[in-house]
């Protein structure tokens, strides 16, 4: 009796211990950063610009998809090794930069060991001084509009918005209350205001998150604004 | 020794077996061989009927759920609320990649050709039927994916170790058009000219498909130029602006020449014209049918239509009420002046409008709204329907159930009675009538259809007269011939009780659209009109709007499926007691909005496919 019980126990001890032998080592290295543009972060809506690592050598490709947070940051758990960075083209509000290294919009990124690493890309706008006040349940919002891509591949605004939300998840898709503006009554430079009344909130709460959007014409993702929490 | 005796014979005996060659070599029981098949044309039909069942649809009565992915209807069922709870469509849905059954097609056409013992006639009618079949999958596939390798012949493997010889690269999206196209025209005469020939291929469904494929390309080409980032720089996905011209103008003379040809006409056989809409994808003695998939009973290929959406409060089995048309489609239905109007729930000064019957908040609609939804009131198998959410108080608290035709008793009365009808709505029920509505479009009339045993065998519609009417009319449209248009677009309008008919000057695009919304509804045109004029990424946006009160605007919002319940009003004594008023709501279990982003255009070509043929390049937008 006590034998069989041994030489269970040492069967399902070995099946244990396979498990470790038999198993790779979980990606220990993390990438993470933020795309900006001249070191400022380049706010976008969530899950919906990802770009691309692609490592070579292998018989089969792949790509490995990393998603962007809605204040630009990113982060991704990989193994180390040397990665081909790509933001596919009609991917967010910007053009890739020409990387110096490889005469391309393909970033090289050497991975040994965890890294921070900023992408540098070129916004067609950017939304200068947002700031946000309160009056009552209504919030304002007001902005300027930087052009920054102009020359031929320069494209107009689409339209402004505001959105709030009680979450901060604050886009098109997550809001509560939003204002639009067509692109054609916005002037780049000056001050352009938006005004949503934030409906009754269930459960109350004194609080909502507000941030501004930008469409460009022909581009399918928005730039934002950060997201700013605004008392009520 | 003896031992070494039985053994030698054995030995003997064993090789004695090998030498003869019919012992090894019999022929198998249970398949059957290309030239047993060849010899007798029978067999042969039971192949092509084989391929023909095998064709890719999307949206068919076969699958209801495929229904309540847009903003037609809503799912009224357990494992289907997900469909209004997600917002994205994923990049690979609808996708289809089948080059297993185009191998088989091209199969089935090279043995056709080489076979010598069928009759001239029979052997050129098999032929054509199998290119047919083969430009049908090319369509299905250029639909979802854009420009396809174009492959029609049997690719073989050497075996020398390296399959790449068999690589192909994808054609241009026009150029897989243009193949349709071609083979369509090539192979017309060899196909029996019989209107009485529906589940097979005709010389009519070569004009209507023909019809079809042109105008999915013109307006491509026209509307493409909208999302210019729609588009591979090789031409895989796109057409040239300056081709949609030809194309309409294909479309238009395909199609009247189907017209003209006087071989099909409009089904109208009923007084009633909701009636006479309904009954025409119900009735197999059908002349506005053109391709149809059939079913019979008990022949084992019957379908469950009826049984997964028949109305609960009559269901002849423990199920139904599944697909629910959404008030977005139902408040598409014009009114009988050719204009529109949303539904009118309450007076100026804010109460309810009460009406007798519940039916009177649809009179004076096109009459093609019942006969393609069932709303309060209505009748289905002789019985009417019992869809009620409640007993509205004048104090404007509600009364009602959780439960199918639950009891309560009411203020002031002593006795429990029904404060919520068999049908629903119940919200967050399944089976009840959560939009307010049941579908009314294929649902058979014949008894023993609701139960599982039994089943239907309506039909599947997948080419009608009706639809090349409107291909005829958006083609003449674009083509500048308003007149033409109108013409054609009266045609249809007036079996729907529209009698005044619409001017030239009538005639746009919102117009050509929205005649396709309600004439087509649930027969599987939506998603591929939208992707055609490229307003899918427009009305599905993604972001949560209210109803539009515009339904005759093609650029409207609609991502969310809306409702609108009638309640009884109770108020012992009053003028209004007993009469009814409607709520607009939103279904519960509808937490998202649906977000069609450019990517979706066209579908995911997934990373298998393309490692295993590096020539696939892949579809825009979708990183």
């Amino acid at each position: 009796m006590k034998l069989r019980l041994i030489i269970a126990l040492g069967v399902i001890g070995s099946f244990l211990a396979s498990c470790q032998k038999d198993n790779f080592d979980e990606p220990g290295s993390k990438l993470e950063g933020k795309l900006v543009y001249k070191g400022e972060a380049i706010n976008v809506s969530y899950n919906d610009v990802t770009f691309q690592l692609w490592e070579p050598g292998w018989q089969k490709k792949g790509e490995i998809n990393v998603a962007v947070d809605q204040d630009g940051s990113y982060s991704a758990l990989l193994f180390d090794a040397n990665y081909k960075l790509v933001i596919p083209s009609n991917q967010g509000p910007f053009r890739s930069a020409t990387n110096a290294e490889t005469k391309s919009d393909t970033i090289l990124v050497n991975l040994n060991g965890s890294k921070t690493m900023d992408i540098e890309v070129i916004p067609y706008y950017m939304i200068r001084t947002p700031q946000f006040t309160v009056a009552g349940r209504e919030v304002t919002g007001t902005f300027k509009a930087e052009k920054i891509i102009t020359d031929a591949n320069a494209k107009n605004i689409e339209r402004v918005n505001l959105y709030v939300n009680k979450t901060q998840f604050v886009d098109f898709r997550s809001n509560v209350a939003s204002a639009e503006l067509d692109g054609a009554s916005v002037t780049e430079g000056t001050t352009v205001t938006l005004k949503a009344t934030v409906p009754t909130l269930t459960p109350t709460q004194n609080y909502v998150f507000a941030r501004i959007g930008l469409k460009i014409a022909g581009v399918e993702d928005m730039i934002f604004s950060p997201v700013v929490k605004v008392n009520l | 020794m003896k031992k070494y005796i039985i053994l030698s014979i054995m030995l003997v005996t064993l090789a004695w077996g090998c030498n003869d060659e019919a012992f090894l070599d019999k022929s198998p029981t249970n398949i059957l061989l290309d030239n047993q098949i060849w010899n007798d044309p029978s067999l042969v039909l039971s192949v092509v009927a084989d391929l023909y069942d095998r064709v890719p649809e999307y949206q068919t009565l076969q699958g209801w759920w495929d229904f309540s992915s847009f903003d037609e209807g809503f799912a009224s069922n357990g494992g289907d609320y997900w469909r209004h709870k997600n917002q994205d469509y994923g990049y690979g849905e609808w996708s289809n990649w089948d080059y297993g059954l185009i191998r088989e097609v091209n199969l089935f056409i090279e043995r056709c050709g080489t076979a010598d013992k069928l009759d001239a006639s029979t052997k050129a009618r098999f032929l054509a039927e199998g290119r047919f079949i083969r430009a049908n999958i090319y369509f299905e596939l250029v639909k979802r994916m854009g420009g396809v390798p174009i492959i029609t012949e049997s690719m073989i493997y050497d075996f020398s170790g390296d399959p790449s010889y068999l690589r192909k690269p994808r054609n241009k999206e026009v150029e897989v058009y243009d193949f349709i196209i071609k083979e369509l025209d090539e192979i017309k005469t060899d196909l029996p000219n019989d209107a009485n020939t529906k589940s097979r291929a005709s010389q009519g469904l070569v004009l209507a498909m023909k019809s079809r494929v042109c105008l999915y390309a013109a307006s491509i080409a026209k509307y493409g130029a909208t999302t210019p980032t729609v588009s591979l720089p090789g031409g895989e996905v796109g057409i040239p602006a300056g081709l949609a011209a030809g194309y309409y103008q294909k479309a238009l003379t395909a199609a009247e020449e189907l017209i003209n040809g006087g071989k099909y006409s409009l089904y109208k056989k009923k007084e009633n014209l909701s009636e006479n809409f309904a009954n025409l994808f119900i009735d197999k003695s059908n002349p506005e049918a053109i391709f149809v998939k059939d079913f019979k009973l008990k022949s084992g290929k019957v379908e469950g239509w009826t049984l997964v959406n028949q109305p609960w409060s009559q269901a002849e089995d423990l199920e139904g009420g599944r697909l629910n048309p959404s008030l977005n489609l139902v408040q598409s239905f014009e009114k009988l002046d050719n204009t529109y109007d949303t539904y009118q729930t309450n007076q100026a000064n804010g109460d309810y409008i009460y009406f007798n019957n519940p039916k009177d908040m649809f009179a004076g609609r096109d009459a093609r709204l019942e006969g393609t939804v069932m709303v309060p009131g209505s009748f289905y198998k002789g019985k009417q329907l019992d869809i009620w959410a409640g007993f509205l108080l004048a104090d404007g608290t509600v009364i009602n159930g959780d439960n199918f035709g639950t009891r309560k008793t009411l203020p002031g009365k002593s006795a429990p009675e029904y404060v919520v009808g068999w049908d629903g709505p119940i919200d967050g029920l399944e089976f009840s009538a959560q939009s307010g509505f049941y579908v009314r479009k294929y649902m058979d009339l014949a008894v023993g259809s609701g139960q599982r045993g039994v089943n239907s065998e309506v039909w599947w519609i997948r080419y009608r007269l009706g639809e090349i009417y409107l291909n005829a009319a958006e083609a003449a449209f674009e083509l500048g011939d308003k007149t033409k248009a109108a013409g054609y677009m009266n045609t249809i309008r007036e079996r729907a009780g529209l009698v005044i008919p619409l001017t030239a000057a009538d005639i746009t695009f919102d117009r050509i659209v929205h005649e396709r919304k309600v004439e087509l509804a649930f027969e599987g045109h939506e998603l591929w009109d939208m992707k055609r004029w490229r307003l899918a990424h427009v009305i599905w946006n993604g972001v949560s709007t209210p109803l539009t009160n515009d339904p005759g605007k093609a650029t409207e919002v609609s991502t969310r499926v809306f409702g609108m319940w009638p309640y009884k009003y109770y108020n012992p004594g009053g003028a209004n007691d007993g009469k009814y008023i409607f709520k607009k709501i939103i279904p519960s279990q509808v937490t998202n909005a649906h977000r069609f982003r450019l990517g979706n255009y066209y579908s995911e070509i997934n990373s298998t496919i393309r490692n295993n043929n590096p020539l696939i390049v892949r579809n825009p937008n979708q990183e």
